[in-house]
């Protein structure tokens, strides 16, 4: 059942208004809790299913990359609280793609959105531990920003290390158990089995910031930006020439305009990496392309993480996709054998190809190496990178036929 | 969420158990793609591989008592077995 009366009950008539526009999650401007109150109001106290009914009907999704629906995960959490195992919240900023900003971004610039919504299903589930794991300069900042507030002393902090799987559901567990950020071998939901076997719930930073707008201002409200596929807005990270800028924008919104909207020239690309590093690449004639999961599909991308990487005119997509590849082999966490073995093969006949090697049977391997590394691991990294590689022969095959017969399309490689 | 890739959709279809390979603990020594010839291949490392399969392969009644076997020999304890699903 719906539950319309969530923000008449919650709210005051002299809190401030909701925030009008694209400009949601970085509407307080600092990050301090005075600029948060002023803009939001203090924090609510939903009843727990009807926050749940409000996250559903809002249709908020996960934004560290699964897109999985943020009410279900809190629900099922809901199932097990009250059992004699207590539910534990983990907010997950650990963000270990190289080419992802938005969850440090957020957390510096808004923590105290963040540790609403840390608190707000901490209370839907009747959790008694809060854990925030994210990367050193974020933590700082949310450190003080936890000793501004009396009601956020309980959250505990641990710092998450820099490597690309240190964000992986099994590996953010690992790390706060044994200080290990390693993916485990998990065969149940971690809802029913997480942190020292008890019920966890765990979301990525951005989603529990948008929950504590939503237990605001409700569902019509998140709906009213954003698509029917991506409502709300969400923030992307793309790359700029001097580094990685982070934005706020409707869901959505098509690949040019988010990046336009950056302060980048899409028509300066070849193609853009959506997804990050796990991700595909998306050919610079399809660049209005909406930013949704159904139109990416044919090119094994997905929104995800929200990471834009331009490739520039005139650099060679072969090359660039060997260094990724590399880099990826470099972070598996070496403990199973598909991935160990295949990853680093993986790689190196990628850059064969990328180097010029006239070997027609290059692509070929690609794709059989490609295929026995897909699912035999115990987290997604294999998968993700055989989606990467696969994705890079698609997108760049008039690529890979100039360098079999000799040359580079790449003017500038 | 947690979940895995699950290649395990369609095709083998009298499967009343799902073999799951816990790929941390699993040396590629191979003693269970031995036990398990019909249903196990190795890969060029040695790693056990399901064609069309990864860290859950379905077994049929007539391989139940070769994978409890193999669970049970399995030097680094890397296998499991469980029920498969009705539906
Ligand atoms: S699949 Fe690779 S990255 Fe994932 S846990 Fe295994 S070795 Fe580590
Ligand atoms: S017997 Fe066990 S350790 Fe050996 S290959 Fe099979 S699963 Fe791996």
């Amino acid at each position: 059942m719906s539950t319309p009366t969530l923000t008449a009950a919650t709210r005051a008539v002299t809190d401030p208004p909701a925030p009008a526009g694209t400009r949601r999650l970085f509407a307080a401007g600092a990050p301090d809790l005075a600029h948060h109150a002023a803009t939001f109001g203090p924090l609510p106290h939903p009843d727990s299913a009807a926050l749940v009914d409000e996250v559903q009907a809002a249709g908020l999704a996960g934004r560290g990359g699964a897109a999985f629906p943020a009410w279900r995960k809190i629900a099922s959490a809901q199932k097990r609280a009250g059992t004699r195992d207590r539910v534990v919240v983990i907010g997950n900023g650990a963000e270990g793609e190289p080419m992802s900003a938005k969850d440090a971004t957020l957390l510096q610039r808004a923590p105290h959105l963040v540790i609403d919504g840390l608190l707000l299903a901490g209370a839907a589930v009747g959790a008694t531990e809060l854990y925030l794991y994210t990367g050193a300069a974020a933590l700082a900042s949310v450190r003080a920003a936890t000793l501004e507030r009396s009601d956020a002393r309980g959250i505990v902090l641990r710092e998450a290390p820099d490597s690309f799987i240190s964000g992986e559901a099994s590996a953010v567990i690992h790390s706060i158990e044994k200080g290990r950020a390693i993916p485990r071998d998990h065969v149940v939901r971690l809802t029913t089995s997480g942190l020292r076997g008890r019920p966890t719930l765990l979301h990525n930073v951005e989603t529990l910031a948008h929950l504590a707008l939503v237990a605001r201002y409700g569902a019509d409200w998140f709906r009213s930006v954003g698509s029917r596929e991506e409502p709300g807005t969400r923030l992307f990270t793309v790359r700029a020439p001097d580094g990685l800028r982070v934005i706020e924008a409707a869901g959505g919104v098509s690949i040019a305009e988010a990046v336009s909207l950056a302060g980048v020239d899409p028509r300066g690309f070849s193609a853009v990496l959506v997804g990050g590093y796990h991700g595909g690449w998306v050919r610079s004639e399809h660049l209005g392309r909406p930013l949704t999961r159904e139109a990416l599909q044919e090119f094994g991308a997905a929104p995800g993480a929200g990471i834009l990487m331009g490739l520039p005119v005139g650099s060679c997509g072969l090359t660039a996709a060997a260094q990724i590849a590399r880099y990826l082999a470099s972070q598996s966490a070496r403990q199973c054998g598909p991935c160990v073995n295949g990853l680093p093969e993986l790689a190196s006949v990628l850059t064969r190809l990328a180097s010029g090697r006239r070997d027609p049977g290059l692509p070929a391997e690609v794709r059989r190496l490609a295929g026995i590394v897909t699912g035999r691991g115990s987290c997604h990294h294999p998968d993700g990178t055989a989606r990467f590689v696969l994705s890079t022969l698609t997108a760049f095959a008039d690529d890979v036929e100039a360098h079999l017969a000799g040359h580079c399309l790449g003017g500038a490689a | 969420m947690s979940g895995q890739t699950r290649l395990t959709t369609g095709a083998r279809a009298a499967a009343t158990h799902t073999l799951h390979i816990d790929w941390t603990a699993c040396d590629g020594r191979g003693l269970c793609t031995e036990l398990l010839a019909g249903l196990l291949d190795r890969d060029e490392w040695g790693y056990p591989r399901a064609l069309g399969y990864g860290s859950d392969v379905p077994v049929s009644a007539a391989e139940e008592e070769a994978a409890w076997d193999a669970v049970a020999l399995c030097p680094r304890q890397a296998l499991s077995l469980r029920a498969a699903p009705r539906g």
